[in-house]
């Protein structure tokens, strides 16, 4: 099925703007999207699943990027059908002060661990998801470092999270001031 | 490197920590176990341990600067990501590629392929207890990362790929090595399974131990030998073709269940046994095509600046699966976003649904058969 007719029956389905800004993917954007409303994106995964003509039973990716410049962050799904073989992208747009959207790990289980790792670098809340905590940083880490504006401690627990340029430290060390030479001449040095 | 805690002295449920630095963990991974005596009633697995961001550094390279922190993706394969990150640029970008460098990443892919389930194979069978077929695969092994040093000059993280094609044409007198090697390679194979694959007390130790079904792999994104073992003739390859493989010949390769369940451990087993043998196949069929295109014709033609806008997710078909790579330019000369998806992280995914009702000792074998490796969990 062409991602333009995925687009149309999802939002044929769903009442109001549930689906909308489709784009070919013929632009820069090589692979077909759309954007979802966050909060009914559990509902669109269902029927996506569920659907006998759609029948997407694979989860790629799940992805969050963090726009700083337009206040958001956008939490991006690609999804498959090994029956039908076609895909589609999925978008939600959430605030980025307050990123929060339902999971969809009961329709992809696959989704909960990508759902956590999103948590974790991004901070975005999944309501709902069973198990949400932190996968790949320590549970007492601060901030979430994917986001654009994310400065890492210094340290954590007492050890340093930088360390100095080993380039710098094996410099030849430069006299500043010409006085000490000058003394070496006076006392009849080279 | 265990502690046995019991929470009520009534029950007979312990924790048990595995890992992180457990022989059987394949790099450093970390299990806590609950567990009634020897049955598990739940393994939770805690990764993380090899995280260095690999997405975050992205954001600071330029396209090309990116290629060799691939190869840190997952350093037993590092061929499919150098081919997965070009392949996303690429993409991106609307780059061609010369036919000529397309049968160079397939011949480069496919003895990585070759090489990175030989450790898998031999340290599973390790895992469950025969020693023997480490040192057989790694022999094995040890020829291919001759053969590839000698094509790009590193043994482990290649940096071999660009983004418009690749970095070396074929070394005079390759061929004939490579071809020398694979007819070494296929009785070798066969003698593999005589040792390992088909012996009796291997099979007993690994039949109808952690079942996993077609539904079930599709549900946890299992991918790669470990979707097809399940039974899923699912192969990006041939399905959804890229670079030159709907011109070389090949099967895929499905689990059958020959000697118990369509799905269980020792079917992930056979089947990456059998697809080192196909990859063989197509070893020697391009080594044979690849004169059908001029020499040293291996670079694309790259735009003159590398700023992209806009989007793309590329996918190839790496040793352990589905491996998919989507990449966001806003015009500068670093990627925006770039995000890995591996084929082990999802693996990992399935071990705390499978786990409940398995031996320890079978744990063990669950997590070789899935043939996860650490830093491609942790990226």
């Amino acid at each position: 099925m062409k991602a333009e007719e995925i687009f149309e029956k999802v939002r044929a389905k769903f009442a109001g703007d549930v689906a909308t800004g489709f784009n070919d993917g013929k632009g820069g954007d090589r692979d077909a999207w759309f954007l979802v409303e966050p909060y009914r994106i559990e509902d669109v995964a269902t029927f996506l699943k569920t659907d006998p003509e759609l029948h997407f039973d694979y989860l790629e990716c799940v992805t969050g990027i963090d726009y700083p410049d337009d206040k958001q962050i956008r939490v991006v799904y690609h999804v498959y059908s090994y029956v039908k073989r076609h895909r589609i992208v999925l978008k939600c747009l959430l605030d980025r002060e307050d990123p929060a959207l339902p999971t969809v790990s009961s329709v992809w289980p696959t989704a909960n661990w990508q759902e956590r790792e999103c948590f974790d670098l991004l901070g975005v809340l999944f309501d709902g998801h069973p198990d949400l905590r932190r996968l790949l940083l320590p549970d007492d880490w601060e901030g979430h470092p994917l986001r654009k504006d994310y400065v890492e401690a210094d340290e954590y627990h007492g050890i340093p999270t930088t360390r100095p340029n080993p380039i710098e430290l094996f410099a030849i060390k430069v006299p500043s001031k010409a006085a000490p030479l000058a003394d070496a001449k006076k006392e009849g040095g080279p | 490197m265990s502690e046995v805690v019991f929470a009520n002295e009534m029950d007979e449920e312990m924790t048990l920590n595995m890992g992180p630095h457990h022989p059987s963990t394949h790099g450093v991974l970390r299990f806590i176990v609950k567990s009634d005596g020897e049955i598990i009633r739940t393994a939770i697995p805690d990764v993380g341990y090899l995280h260095r961001s690999i997405e975050k550094i992205g954001e600071r390279c330029t396209y090309q600067g990116y290629m060799p922190y691939t190869d840190r993706v997952d350093y037993v394969a590092a061929m499919f990501a150098n081919e997965c990150w070009a392949s996303a640029c690429e993409k991106l970008m609307a780059i061609e590629v010369p036919k000529r460098a397309q049968y160079l990443r397939v011949i480069s892919c496919e003895l990585n392929r070759i090489s990175s389930h030989m450790i898998a194979l031999g340290a599973m069978a390790m895992d469950v207890g025969a020693i023997t077929p480490f040192p057989w695969a790694l022999r094995e092994r040890e020829h291919i990362n001759d053969l590839i040093e000698e094509l790009c000059g590193a043994r482990l993280t290649f940096n071999y790929h660009r983004i418009g094609g690749v970095s070396f044409d074929l070394p005079k007198g390759w061929r004939d090595k490579t071809l020398r090697f694979l007819d070494l390679f296929d009785p070798a194979m066969e003698e593999f399974d005589r040792l390992i694959t088909n012996n009796t007390i291997y099979i007993k130790r690994l039949a109808n131990v952690a079942i996993i079904n077609a539904t079930e792999a599709k549900d946890w994104g299992l991918v790669g030998p470990n979707l097809r073992a399940s039974g899923v003739a699912w192969d990006l390859r041939r399905d959804d073709a890229y670079s030159v493989y709907p011109e070389l010949d090949f099967d895929v390769v499905v689990g059958k269940g020959l000697v118990g369940t369509v799905g269980d451990s020792w079917d992930r087993f056979w089947l990456r046994c059998r697809e080192c043998c196909e990859s063989s196949k197509i070893i020697r069929q391009a080594v044979d095509k690849i004169d059908e295109h001029p020499e040293d014709d291996i670079m694309g033609k790259l735009p003159k600046k590398i700023k992209p806008v806009g989007e793309a997710y590329a996918r190839i078909e790496s040793a352990r699966g589905d491996m998919g790579c989507y990449v966001v330019g806003r015009g500068a000369a670093e990627p925006y976003r770039a995000r890995f998806r591996t084929g082990s992280f999802t693996a990992m995914g399935i071990i705390e649904a499978k786990s409940p009702g398995l031996f320890l000792a079978d744990l063990v074998a669950l997590i070789a058969s899935l043939d996860v490796v650490a830093p491609e969990i942790d990226r």
